[in-house]
């Protein structure tokens, strides 16, 4: 095994070297030392994004590094679905410690769990054979279980960690009778061999794997109609998890099913390009409609999360892995700063979490009101923000693709979606204010809020930044 | 940049812009004085404009910058001075700057001052950017900033719905005009390719033809005529003239502006400026002198009836405007254009007079609870008289040899049109000297009829009130004969030069030379006008209740107002509030509303119901859901 073979792990080991020494060091230190940890790993999460963007500058397109026995194989893309996720799961960190503070849940336990998941993340991401694959995703599903049941003492989290872990292992299980199934009509568990295998005689028993296969990671992206459990697991996790899992899971997972759509199923593409179009409509409708008529801020923002998806569902759905990049990549800083708001949201001592608690918002606080204001105009769709360009692009995609009756079907799903997000803006502008949130202490959230909001407007300037980024990114996937 | 020129015309829209965004914070002093100290500025600006493009005879054109560049249509925002425009100038700004200045007098009471002053700013720059236009989408800009203006102002105090009535009123009886107007406008780009009047009068005389319907009409008799249809919707000419006295609602300095000496001369000034165009269409010129010469009479006869001091002004507006319209009909463009002017300084003063009289008066409008008022307000009482001796062409007063000059050149056209507008013209003089005295008399003599607790109220109006009626009543005196030569005596060419069109036939010149008993014909009407008034008002006041009961159903008709308003409820109103209804709640709240939004709003909520009841909580429905895509996906991927 050389070390240049070895090196492509480089990520995957220093997160876990980082994640095992912070597990030591909490164990034998106790929580006393838990804010120490939380940074720590928050610098490891951005030193490890650092070196891995480092690595991307000035490389060839098409370049990509096979690692130790095959099992691995990194690419420009990979490494920015990695990058994208250390920076949120940093990001998603940071926003956890007020929260975490004031519900006297503040352990090392919480950033190590947050590290391993990135790392079983990343290894997934990494990828080139299925038993590595299930191997990441099953380090990264056993991390999540754990952290939506991180408050242990309260009900409704126990409740959404068990829900979430029993249907993941459902879908493990479905995971791997297709991996068994592939293996058995193809001979072969490594992604090139599979793809040459299907390339050459694509029987049904191999397609049957693929829909397992696809079934699983569909679910993992909570694509309609595999979403069911993310509007009871959202609510019911504890604020910052679930400001975690709309983000870091959702572009792991995203890359993972492009990685796969394109990678060993590159010869059934005929298959899934006439699938994915009617799923990612089905998602978007869904997400749209089922949000209208909720009450709570965590159960909304998970359908406009399933909405989202379906969104970034139709890009892929376009033949466009380009387009879903560039929305995943801005859906994630809204998606960061609408719950950074959430969690700004308590009054003596005790988290609010429903639309009414934001009534009159706009006279109490101002400026939080903007904020939100901005991303809430900026999920809808509405130009000059940013969301309304990557709905753009997706649309484009869709359109390019022939895909007319899907991009009209996304427009229909973006004007009944526009209707929740604007609830929420009239319910801070025009309703009556109730009282004041208690003080805003934590930096980080306001910070966040503020970032996330400003980025909102001025990603007109940066989006064709990233466009240009992604399109790189993408070459080795869709040459 | 900064020319002269360009800061009388923008002057005004910056008082507009400081007082509409700053005018909580100026307070209401700030911006009234500020208004009114750029208004007067811009005043002197323009007079010394006069001296430049009039006296002068200079001409420029200022190009601003591009407006539109659409095709082979190009349309600039230019500045065109001329005669004409300084004219206009003077009026506009000076008038402007008089109504400005007694309006801090006559406002004082009102809170919201700010918006007042702002809007009248506004108006004025409109009014500007109408005067200077150098083309007919520039000129149709400001016809509509003056319509919104208007609207705005008469609608000032809009906590009364009788003024909210008013204002809608003026502004859809003008939108029947401007939609006469636009097609005109859209016309003459039709007939000539070209909206600038330079452009226009290079190509006189062509001939393009609209076919409509089967009928070959000429393109450009048509466009004049919807032309003059934008101009009597503006100016109040019979038929589309009932706005005008409604829209003395508002506040009395922008009856005074506004509604007697500015916007409603913007169709005299329109004809006058498309004078050469108007000229090659003679069909029209007669309508115009017909309508206009009914305008005068009809007006005039309502006049003598009405009890609203305002109203009684506003239907000698329409008269006057009437006269101005039939003398462009006849072609003597200088002479409605001096009527225009000299009009402007007494009819202002009227309105303002009749402002400080309805003040003293703690705003009582209607002439039957006046009289007496002279000796509390000699000031005021004084120039109201010198306004009507003004308007009712007494001799050496402005109105005197404006008046004269457009009868005689009615007279002196030879045509049957101008008999006609003679005729009625004649009539009308009588009448506006007739009805002009009544409200004198009423007004201030004879025995006091308001409450005593109201005479003891009467109070003469302050300086800041009374200087600018001064200042008017200086015009009202001395315009006509000090303007005379210029407009329409000897020095007429060099003046106008070539902005105001002279026909084969120039009336003007042959109207000096009518004959003596045509030439003394106004005079004598008037001061008879004015005896009979004495007569019926002072001497023997049972007389006018005599001659209503004499003649009832020609004092109702007169009454009220030859039953326009009656008409046009009955013939547009009721059927289009009808029409309205059906549309309302069977097309939209039904059809529409009903299978439209609502219905796929109620969709969206039942899918969002349905969506709900799905969402359960128990896990084994969840994974249920999930084992059943599965199949579905499996089955539609092995097809």
């Amino acid at each position: 095994m050389d070390l240049l073979s070895l090196s492509t792990l480089l990520p995957e080991i220093t997160l876990t070297l980082a994640a095992l020494l912070l597990l030591m060091v909490g164990v034998f230190m106790g929580d006393r030392v838990t804010n120490a940890v939380t940074q720590f790993a928050v610098l490891a999460l951005l030193l490890v994004a650092a070196a891995l963007g480092a690595t991307m500058w000035g490389v060839e397109a098409d370049f990509h590094l096979t690692g130790p026995q095959g099992f691995v194989d990194v690419s420009l893309f990979t490494s920015l679905i990695k990058l994208m996720v250390l920076i949120t799961a940093a990001g998603a960190l940071l926003l956890a410690t007020g929260y975490l503070r004031r519900e006297e849940i503040y352990k090392p336990e919480y950033a190590v769990l947050v590290l391993l998941a990135v790392t079983g993340m990343c290894l997934m991401l990494s990828a080139s054979n299925f038993l590595m694959l299930y191997m990441g995703l099953e380090m990264q599903s056993l991390c999540l279980y754990v952290l939506a049941a991180f408050r242990r003492d309260a009900t409704r989290a126990t409740e959404a960690g068990l829900k979430y872990f029993v249907l993941g292992a459902l879908a493990s299980g479905l995971l791997l009778y297709g991996i068994s199934l592939v293996y058995g009509f193809t001979g072969s568990l490594s992604f090139a061999e599979v793809a040459t295998a299907l390339s050459q005689d694509s029987s049904r028993g191999a397609l049957v794997g693929f829909g397992f296969i696809l079934v699983a990671l569909l679910f993992k992206v909570s694509v309609a109609p595999f979403h069911m459990w993310v509007p009871d697991v959202y609510e019911g996790a504890p604020t910052p998890v679930t400001a975690f899992f709309s983000v870091v899971p959702k572009i792991a997972a995203f890359g993972l099913l492009m990685k796969v759509c394109y990678g060993p199923f590159a010869p059934l593409q005929d298959k899934w390009l006439w699938l994915l179009p009617v799923l990612a409509a089905i998602t978007m409708l869904w997400g749209a409609i089922a949000a209208i008529g909720q009450t709570n801020l965590k159960r909304l923002l998970a359908y406009s999360s399933i909405g989202h998806v379906g969104f970034a569902l139709m890009g892929l759905a376009a033949n466009d892995p380009r387009s879903v990049i560039v929305y995943l990549a801005f859906y994630a800083v809204m998606s960061l700063g609408v719950f950074a708001v959430l969690l700004l949201m308590h009054r003596d001592e005790r988290m609010l979490e429903t639309i009414d608690d934001l009534a009159g918002l706009s006279r109490v606080h101002p400026g939080l009101a903007a904020a939100m204001a901005i991303l809430m105009f900026s999920m809808a769709g509405i130009p000059p923000l940013v969301g309304f360009f990557t709905k753009l692009y997706v649309f484009v995609a869709a359109v390019q693709a022939d895909l007319i009756w899907l991009a009209v079907i996304g427009a229909v799903a973006s004007v009944v979606g526009a209707y929740y997000y604007l609830n929420v803006i009239k319910v801070m502008y025009f309703d009556e204010p109730v009282a004041k949130y208690d003080r805003f202490t934590d930096g980080n959230l306001t910070g966040t809020v503020t970032a996330m909001a400003v980025l909102s407007v001025a990603g007109l300037l940066l989006i064709a930044p990233v466009v240009m980024l992604a399109q790189y990114a993408v070459h080795l996937l869709k040459p | 940049m900064l020319s002269t020129e360009v800061l009388a015309v923008f002057l005004p829209l910056l008082g507009f812009v400081l007082a509409g965004a700053l005018g909580r914070r100026l307070g209401a002093h700030g911006a009234e004085y500020l208004t009114t100290a750029l208004m007067l500025t811009a005043a002197a600006l323009s007079i010394s404009l006069f001296g430049t493009y009039a006296l002068d005879g200079q001409h420029t054109t200022i190009t601003l910058m591009s407006w539109m560049s659409v095709g082979p249509l190009s349309v600039d925002w230019a500045l065109r001075f001329d005669a004409l425009t300084a004219v206009m100038l003077v009026v506009v700004n000076g008038v402007s700057a008089m109504v400005h200045l007694y309006s801090i007098g006559y406002m004082h009471h009102d809170p919201h001052r700010p918006r007042f002053f702002a809007y009248l700013s506004l108006f004025t720059f409109a009014m500007l950017m109408l005067v200077t236009a150098d083309n007919l989408i520039q000129l149709f800009f400001g016809w509509e900033g003056v319509g919104l203006a208007s609207y705005l102002l008469i609608n000032f105090w809009y906590k009364k719905p009788s003024a909210n009535a008013a204002s809608m009123k003026a502004f859809l009886v003008n939108r029947v005009g401007d939609f006469g107007f636009a097609l005109g406008i859209m016309g003459i780009y039709f007939a000539f390719g070209t909206v600038s009047f330079d452009g226009i009068f290079n190509q006189l005389g062509i001939e393009t033809s609209f076919k409509l319907f089967g009928w070959t009409l000429d393109a450009v008799t048509l466009s004049c005529l919807l032309l003059f249809m934008g101009a009597m919707g503006k100016s109040a000419q019979l038929g589309l003239h009932t706005w005008l006295p409604d829209a003395m609602e508002g506040p009395t300095p922008v009856s005074a502006l506004i509604h007697a000496a500015t916007m409603v001369t913007a169709g005299v000034f329109m004809l006058c400026r498309l004078s050469p165009l108007f000229e090659t269409v003679p069909e029209v010129l007669a309508v115009v002198t017909i309508l206009g010469a009914l305008t005068a009479f009809v007006a005039a006869t309502i006049g003598l009836t009405q009890f609203d001091i305002k109203r009684v002004i506003a239907y000698s507006t329409m008269s006057q405007l009437g006269y101005m319209f039939f003398a462009v009909g006849v072609g003597a463009y200088g002479a409605a254009m001096f009527h225009l002017m000299t009009h402007a300084f007494f009819k202002a003063l009227l309105f303002l007079g009749a402002g400080s009289v309805i003040h003293a008066l703690s705003d009582e409008q209607d002439l039957r609870n006046m009289g007496g008022l002279w000796k509390k307000i000699p000031v005021t009482w004084a120039l109201m008289w010198i306004g009507s001796l003004a308007l009712a062409g007494v001799p050496l007063f402005a109105g005197y040899y404006s008046k004269d000059i457009i009868l005689e050149s009615a007279w002196a056209s030879h045509s049957a049109a101008g008999q006609f507008a003679w005729y009625m013209g004649i009539a009308a003089a009588f009448m506006t000297a007739f009805y002009s005295w009544r409200l004198l008399l009423m007004a201030f003599h004879g025995q006091p009829r308001a409450s005593a607790e109201v005479m003891s109220h009467v109070h003469e109006s302050p300086f800041v009130m009374l200087l600018p009626l001064l200042v008017l009543a200086v015009g009202a005196l001395g315009s006509g004969a000090y303007a005379y030569d210029w407009f329409v005596g000897e020095g007429r060419f060099e003046f106008w030069r070539t902005t105001l069109a002279v026909g084969e036939h120039d009336v003007i010149h042959a109207a000096h030379d009518v004959t003596g008993w045509v030439k003394h014909m106004p005079t004598l009407m008037g001061v008879s006008g004015i005896f009979l008034a004495f007569i019926a008002y002072l001497w023997v006041p049972k007389l006018p209740g005599a001659l209503v009961r004499m003649f009832p159903s020609l004092h109702a008709l007169f009454y009220r107002k030859w039953l326009f308003d009656e008409l046009y409820n009955a013939l547009c109103i009721r059927p289009a509030l009808c029409l309205g209804r059906v549309f309302w709640q069977s097309g939209d709240v039904r059809l529409i509303d009903g299978l439209g939004p609502n219905k796929f709003a109620e969709a969206t909520k039942n899918a969002a119901d349905e969506l709900h009841a799905a969402q359960s909580g128990y896990v084994y429905h969840y994974a249920f859901v999930v084992v059943f895509g599965l199949a579905a996906l499996l089955i539609w991927l092995t097809w």
